[in-house]
């Protein structure tokens, strides 16, 4: 696989670079507000997604104070209850995960992986981050307004997402829904960008198939998302005109406490195929970048190339199509056509191949490494066992008949936060460990991180692992209290304390995270030139941090691709990307074996 | 060293709080015990590739711990090792869908002569009607939904005459019988979920969905709402009692038909015209109650 550029290609330089110099920051504001390097834009995002995540994590203690101590809170309200739930799923999925793998790793990594100097069109870039951050404001401004929040659940279906038993059907489900909108439109227009970036402005030499597997799943992922996010789009317009101008797109006719409501003709189940076109996509618009980027943890720190690395590309490809003919999975007790069934249950237990065949070879690149057991190393190992986890159950929930049973129960909870919640947070905690040395200059503190990978994965899996046997025994999501039931032991609400319990650790120990973070920023040692002794392009710039621009006055060439860890016969057990094939520096033993006489192997 | 422990530790854990801990599906009270085989069967193909797969990164974070001297080995393809991976998984892949899909299969195919009765899910509470005598239920429509006729059944057609209707009271069915289960909704999504006969379908404002099943076990079963409805969605309970044949039949000849409520709504209308308003608007329950 690891071909290399023969030595005697001229060398030709990159025409576009010449052409037109980027826009240089002349102030402050332009440097860091209303900025057009990729970098800073993507710190924004990322600052911006975690500010909100947080908001959401909070949310989520207050639902786990209810779960574990039914009638402990009184001012906890069932309308309170609902608003947290449905607030914390959709910051959760599409303000916190997809803007900080797509607005945030994609703005880094992308430019400087291909070995670009920015993303294509910088501008556009900087307005998608502002029309984000606008869709983050619209979204707070829905917990002020008269009767809060939309408490409708994050799936938002009609018809009560719109009507007045569900909290927040005034104000609330309004902006959501604006807020969804224009996230949209800023994604696009840093979705495109992204695309752009990987298709157009790859440096000589940066074949797609030597791409960092980071990027093909943030390529990949990105290319899902603009075509899903239309699907969501167009439902949340559609329902924005059912509420306020009174159509019936997603609503029949309706008898609601007594009352003849005056819509009449639509149907509910149209929203819900609009939201899951969306929304399978979306579990994968998470979790491919997740993919790409754990694989380059494993790799580096395991000091092996990746194993089986087309494979790992064509799974990712197969898995991104894929995913747009699975999403009636989510509809199994809907109420669509039954013979749908059988359809949406073989697509989705097809793409348990590729998905497994990533695991194996996440595993078998550990497999005769050479594995530093540091910070990043433990949240990608983390990330293999609560992945494996998770996607197991969802072959349960995927196979339609196992799926009437569990659907709608704290089963199919536990399932996608397991797979879609802790596994992605795991590589994105490890990714940030990862390229903290490359985005500060600085080390962070070793100790605290490892303190902070224990603490919140075996926290993680404590919180997730037995949750599912509470909706084995039948307990339904959404829930506000259960109450008394002739079928749900006693024990039940024991072990839902104790998940209260550990939730609250878990979500404390990102305390650790945070102190480091912002402790190794100004405290902490430098970290130097690539420090991990990384083969990729990014940590080969001639500044640490990387300035504007990325490169010095020559793009870097690219001569192999992004993993030529322990290469037999060199010097290092590492060959950086642009080093030719007659600069490797030879072990003393056998110095006359080229390196690229290895590629056959 | 510890790492690998901790790893592997996470999987045999796993496995031992699968085997002891108390918390296991409700005893199944209808036919559905192939769902239930085709879980056992997704148990053991999962849980082995789970072990393995943590035990296999256990094994490689110990084996292949940092040394100083060492060098990973450089071997980017084994084409053959991958074929085996994907054929094996493959094969488990089958092992799992092929049940599941015969499973859904049945699901989903009504024996012919099941009977048939109606769940009505409105906020929050549940109803229910029988097809009484002919054996057929009457015509429904949720614009025919008025104070008197909650159930919204056409009055013009014959058929519903005889309909029984249980509107916020127990349902009782008989055991041994495969009834069709039809779901019908006057305002959100609802769905019926009763956990110990493994079936569930949404119900839908504006159509009618099915599921079915044969009661295979006497008793009283509590009914939830599984599917997100407003806010008091978590207290919309109910309860189905499972008769032997004789228990049914007493109990279904004290039930009100549909002709029977309409002619008593009519009486208390006239009645009610010359006491002064009351303020009660959503009232059928209370007038069944009343009886």
């Amino acid at each position: 696989m690891s071909d290399t550029t023969p030595e005697d290609v001229g060398y030709v330089g990159p025409a576009e670079v010449d052409d037109q110099d980027l826009y240089h920051p002349k102030s402050w504001i332009t440097k860091y507000v209303f900025c057009q390097d990729a970098k800073v834009i993507a710190i924004q995002y990322g600052m911006t997604a975690t500010a909100i995540g947080l908001v959401a994590l909070v949310l989520s203690w207050l639902m786990r104070l209810q779960l574990g101590f039914p009638e402990s809170f009184s001012f906890i309200e069932p309308s309170d209850y609902y608003q947290f739930i449905t607030a914390h799923g959709m910051i959760m999925v599409v303000y916190l995960l997809t803007a900080l793998f797509l607005g945030g790793f994609g703005n880094y990594l992308i430019p400087l992986m291909v070995g670009a100097r920015d993303m294509a069109f910088p501008y556009v870039n900087m307005v998608s981050y502002w029309v984000y951050l606008t869709a983050v404001l619209v979204l707070i401004a829905s917990f002020f307004v008269p009767g809060g929040p939309t408490g409708a659940g994050w799936t938002l279906y009609p018809p009560q997402a719109i009507l007045s038993t569900t909290p927040g059907s005034d104000g609330g489900i309004i902006l959501l829904l604006v807020s969804l909108a224009l996230f949209i439109v800023g994604f696009t227009m840093g979705g495109l960008n992204y695309v752009v970036t990987v298709l157009q402005c790859r440096t000589r030499g940066m074949t797609l198939m030597r791409m960092p597997l980071t990027i093909w799943g943030i390529f990949t992922a990105t290319v899902l998302a603009l075509l899903a996010f239309p699907a969501l789009l167009v439902g949340a317009i559609m329902m924005l005109f059912d509420r306020l101008l009174g159509t019936s797109f997603f609503m029949p006719s309706i008898v609601q406490l007594g009352e003849q409501l005056s819509y009449g003709g639509g149907s509910p189940i149209l929203f819900q195929h609009l939201f899951w076109f969306f929304g399978h996509p979306e579990v994968y618009i998470v979790a491919l970048p997740a993919f790409g980027i754990v694989s380059d943890l494993i790799s580096v720190h395991a000091r092996r190339h990746i194993f089986g690395y087309r494979l790992m590309v064509w799974a990712i490809v197969i898995i991104g199509a894929l995913s747009f003919i699975v999403w009636a999975h989510h509809m199994y007790v809907s109420g669509m056509n039954p013979y749908f069934g059988f359809f949406f249950a073989t697509t989705t237990l097809i793409i348990a191949v590729p998905t497994a065949l990533k695991v194996y070879n996440w595993t078998l690149t550990l497999w005769r490494g050479n594995i530093r057991l540091n910070v990043p190393m433990l949240f990608s190992l983390g990330f293999i066992i609560t992945f494996v986890n998770g996607g197991i159950t969802g072959l349960f929930l995927g196979n339609v008949i196992i799926d009437v049973p569990l659907s709608d129960t704290m089963f199919v909870v536990a399932h996608f936060h397991m797979v879609m919640g802790v596994a992605p947070m795991l590589v994105v905690l490890g990714a940030i460990y990862h390229w903290y040395p490359l985005m500060t200059g600085k080390m962070y503190n070793e100790t605290l991180g490892k303190w902070h990978f224990w603490v919140t994965f075996l926290g993680a899996y404590l919180i997730y692992f037995p949750m599912h046997y509470i909706g084995f025994v039948g307990v339904p999501r959404r829930y506000f209290t259960i109450d008394d039931t002739s079928f749900i032991p006693e024990s039940v609400g024991d072990l839902n304390a104790f998940i209260s319990i550990a939730t609250f650790v878990v979500g404390a120990a990102q305390i650790l995270f945070f102190y480091n973070m912002a402790r190794s920023y100004f405290n902490g040692k430098k970290a130097g030139s690539n420090p991990w002794q990384a083969a990729s392009l990014e940590w080969q710039t001639p500044q640490v941090p990387p300035g504007h621009g990325n490169w010095g006055k020559e793009l870097p060439l690219v001569y192999r691709w992004a993993y030529d860890y322990g290469v037999p016969g060199a010097r290092d057990d590492f060959v950086p990307q642009h080093i030719a094939p007659k600069d490797v520096p030879m072990a003393k033993k056998k110095a006359k074996k080229s390196s690229s006489g290895k590629s056959k192997a | 060293m510890i790492v690998a422990l901790i790893l592997i530790l996470v999987a045999v854990g796993s496995v031992v709080f699968h085997f002891v801990s108390p918390w296991w599906w409700t005893p199944i009270a209808s036919n559905w015990g192939f769902i239930d085989t085709t879980i056992l069967i997704t148990f053991w193909v999962t849980g082995v590739v789970f072990v393995a797969v943590v035990v296999f990164t256990g094994y490689c974070v110990w084996k292949y711990r940092y040394q100083e001297d060492r060098r990973s080995e450089y071997e980017p393809e084994d084409p053959r090792l991958e074929w085996w991976l994907t054929v094996l998984t493959s094969i488990g892949v089958v092992i799992m869908l092929a049940p599941g899909l015969i499973a859904w299969q049945q699901y989903i195919t009504v024996p012919a002569g099941a009977a048939e009765f109606e769940v009505l899910g409105k906020q929050w509470q549940w109803g229910f009607r029988l097809p009484g005598k002919d054996g057929v239920l009457g015509k429904s429509d949720n614009r025919n939904i008025t104070a008197e006729n909650p159930f919204g059944v056409d009055p013009k057609d014959p058929n519903g005459k005889d309909d029984v209707l249980i509107d916020a009271d127990d349902l009782h069915i008989q055991i041994g019988k495969p009834v069709k289960v039809l779901l019908r909704s006057v305002d959100v999504l609802h769905d019926f979920y009763v956990p110990q006969f493994r079936g569930k379908m949404d119900m839908i404002p504006g159509m009618v969905t099915y599921f079915w099943f044969t009661p295979t076990r006497t008793g009283s079963f509590d009914i939830l709402c599984a599917e997100l409805c407003g806010v008091g969605h978590h207290a919309m309970r109910g309860i189905v009692v499972v008769d032997k044949e004789s228990d049914y039949k007493k109990w279904l000849s004290e039930q009100e038909t549909f002709a029977q409520t309409m002619a008593k709504a009519k009486s208390r209308k006239q009645k009610k015209l010359k006491l002064t308003f009351n303020q009660n608007k959503a009232a059928p329950q209370a007038k069944v109650s009343a009886q």
